[in-house]
């Protein structure tokens, strides 16, 4: 009897996993039958980014300086207000095309001061910012708090292109379609209807509103989608700034590779040479 | 064990004989992955990936090393000093990040290879059941050190990753949620979490090298299989590692670093998730909790179980996800067939390519949301699954009609592919 039954374990295992699983499938089956599945609002009306191209894209693509400053300029004067970039050290901005004086003055304007404790009286005062600082965090009094944006492009599927779509995205009313649909999936109080955001109902306002919001040196037309495209393009940067030398250095890593796996190949053909395998 | 014709370490001058009596390191190389290891002459691109998980751990050794330098192993300090100070202040520290963040996936991904070669070629079979037994315990040793490491960043998905895999303990009737909250140190992972996973994840490759040592070390008293399954009969059937497979070897070695290095240099974050460029939030949930790709087949496992019978569907899931790697540790008793090759045995070749095509499904299913449609693909393959190993192989190792096989390695490489004719080695043998 012992001999048998630990020469069948193997089958006795094996049938009571597919038992337990046959038994999982009829309920996965009657639960599918009983309430077929709906697609939610968020299915059914959230949009995927739309196209935008960057110089930044791609396997080899290198930064836009000129677009970076652009994009600088956007998120200076419009979203560094609520969104910290608390990854992002001034001194980086050099690397982007200010110069050390310019880092300098961007660091010591900046609104958002550095704390400071007095170490004898224990009390917190603030200091202007030194290139060496990181660009400090926000601490935003209204409700909930806006995310980092340091890695943004890189934490949100589509990157760039998502941050350009919700920037652009926000649409007055939602879809008559939608409140047919779905009439619990109204807005609430306080949020805005956006397509391209994960539930469709953003607490961010608006933040390009106008053109001309901000005013570029570079001559370029500041309308609402070439500043939405600016940013972006500035947060591919802060996400990676050593993404261009990351993509110069594979290039020539690859190369190398490459010949020398064709010198390998051939060492090996010429070490196997007669030898029939 | 070496055979007989194996050639012998010979030191040539002074200093080489003068170690050579004291240590002999030299001889050791030179028998074990040098010209004094006799290895069969017909094995195919599949038997480099052994020698390329080993190039794999020591990337992922020096790569590692040289990060615990920079890293701030702490809840508050860890997301920061990896994106901020690792990736943009630390001299190619992004290059050092990415290549161990890739070079996990591309170890896992040549011991997937590895493996699947020793199931096609029944390399667990007599004599190398110890090889496969060690390898199977790598094979733990490497997930556990990779979910650890993926545990590091402290993004999103480390800590619901962490969040969920402690989470299987809990299943454990009586003592589970004690013993989870015993691993974590805490009700939830923080930093009493995080350091032990670090002085684990930077433990265990130590032990995985250990293992390896005890993996050749196993293999080399056989010595190697090869592609026709047949033992070796005679010299005329094997080259010396050295300079033969060490010059295939180095032209495996340049593919795999162009592989990745593409995937380093110019797709850093294509097997990653995005989740885990937000920093760690125990007040927030992603939408969909999902591990690395190499994890994918066994979550797929464990979600497939959802019904309760006898005991709660959670510990059938937890119980099958481990038993579906634990039963590797069994294959060589499963399958009785005295033929390896899969080469020579048409009844198991169509069932290992199914099981191929069921793993990829499965671990489809893993990285896809939990939709009906998934589950019940996760449930119909993770069946499959388990009669493969079980049930299939077994019966099959029994009424299968193999072909005939060659009667030496050497007869299967000059084309005589049949059983017709005996050579003298095999006549002798």
């Amino acid at each position: 009897m012992l001999p048998l039954f630990m020469r069948s374990i193997k089958f006795i295992v094996g049938l009571g996993f597919i038992f337990v699983l046959f038994l999982a499938l009829v309920g996965t089956i009657t639960g599918l039958i009983k309430e077929p599945p709906q697609k939610t609002a968020e299915e059914e009306f959230h949009h995927h980014p739309k196209a935008l191209a960057l110089k930044s894209d791609g396997p080899l693509g290198k930064f836009d300086n000129q677009q970076l400053q652009r994009g600088f300029l956007v998120y200076e004067k419009v979203c560094a207000s609520c969104h910290s970039l608390s990854l992002v050290s001034f001194r980086d901005l050099q690397q982007i095309g200010y110069n050390e004086a310019e880092v300098k003055k961007i660091a010591k304007d900046w609104a958002v001061k550095q704390p400071l404790q007095d170490p004898k009286a224990g009390t917190w005062g603030e200091r202007d910012n030194l290139p060496s600082d990181r660009i400090p965090k926000v601490y935003y009094p209204g409700t909930g708090t806006p995310p980092d944006l340091s890695l943004m492009t890189k934490a949100r599927h589509g990157g760039a292109a998502y941050v350009y779509s919700l920037l652009t995205g926000y649409e007055e009313t939602q879809p008559a379609e939608l409140l047919k649909k779905f009439p619990g999936a109204k807005t609430p109080e306080g949020s805005h209807y956006n397509p391209y955001f994960a539930n469709l109902n953003i607490a961010m306002p608006p933040p390009l509103t106008s053109d001309d919001q901000v005013t570029y040196s570079d001559g370029t037309r500041a309308t609402k989608d070439q500043m939405a495209k600016d940013v972006a393009a500035f947060l591919v940067w802060t996400a990676e700034p050593t993404m261009q030398t990351r993509h110069s250095a594979g290039l020539a890593v690859v190369l190398f590779l490459l010949i020398a796996t064709a010198l390998g190949y051939g060492a090996y053909l010429s070490v196997w040479r007669g030898v029939k395998h | 064990m070496s055979f007989p014709w194996a050639r012998h370490y010979e030191p040539k001058n002074a200093l080489t004989q003068w170690i050579d009596s004291r240590l002999p390191l030299p001889r050791f190389v030179y028998n074990a992955v040098g010209a004094g290891y006799p290895v069969p002459r017909n094995l195919n691109y599949f038997w480099n990936f052994g020698v390329l998980a080993g190039v794999a751990l020591v990337v992922q050794l020096v790569t590692g090393i040289v990060l615990a330098m920079h890293f701030h192993s702490s809840a508050a300090g860890a997301f920061d000093s990896i994106n901020g100070t690792i990736m943009r202040d630390v001299n190619a520290g992004w290059f050092l990040r990415f290549a161990h963040a890739n070079g996990a996936s591309m170890f896992l991904l040549v011991v997937y290879i590895h493996i699947f070669r020793g199931l096609y070629y029944g390399s667990y079979k007599a004599p190398r059941e110890m090889v496969w037994l060690i390898g199977v315990v790598i094979f733990l040793l490497l997930m556990a050190t990779a979910f650890m490491g993926y545990v590091l960043p402290w993004g999103q998905m480390s800590f619901w990753g962490a969040q969920v895999i402690t989470g299987f303990f809990s299943a454990i009737p009586v003592v589970g949620e004690w013993i989870r909250v015993w691993l974590l140190g805490g009700y939830a992972p923080d930093d009493a979490a995080l350091n032990r996973f670090f002085s684990l994840h930077y433990l265990l490759p130590f032990v995985i090298a250990g293992a390896v040592i005890l993996h050749i070390w196993a293999l080399h008293i056989p010595g190697s299989s090869n592609p026709t399954g047949v033992e070796v009969k005679g010299e005329q059937d094997t080259v010396p590692f050295h300079p033969y497979y060490t010059a295939k070897d180095g032209f495996g070695v340049g593919v795999f670093l162009i592989v990745f290095s593409t995937l380093i240099f110019f797709f850093p974050d294509y097997l990653g998730h995005p989740d885990n460029y937000i920093a760690a939030n125990p007040l927030s949930t992603p939408a969909h909790i999902v591990p690395e790709w190499y994890f994918w087949p066994f979550y797929a496992i464990l979600r497939a179980f959802t019904a309760d019978f006898i005991i709660p569907a959670k510990l059938w899931g937890v119980l099958a996800m481990f038993g579906s790697i634990l039963l590797l540790f069994f294959l060589p008793w499963l399958d009785r067939s005295p033929v390896r090759s899969a080469n020579f045995r048409p009844a198991y070749r169509i069932a290992f390519w199914v099981l191929v095509l069921d793993v990829l499904i499965l671990g489809y299913c893993g990285g896809s949301a939990a939709t009906p449609g998934v589950v019940i693909a996760s449930q119909l393959t993770a069946a499959y699954y388990f009669a493969h190993f079980l049930i299939i192989v077994p019966i099959i190792s029994r009424l299968e009609r193999p072909k005939p096989l060659p009667n030496s390695i050497t007869e299967a490489v000059l084309g005589d592919k049949g059983g017709s004719r005996m050579t003298e080695t095999a006549l002798s043998a």
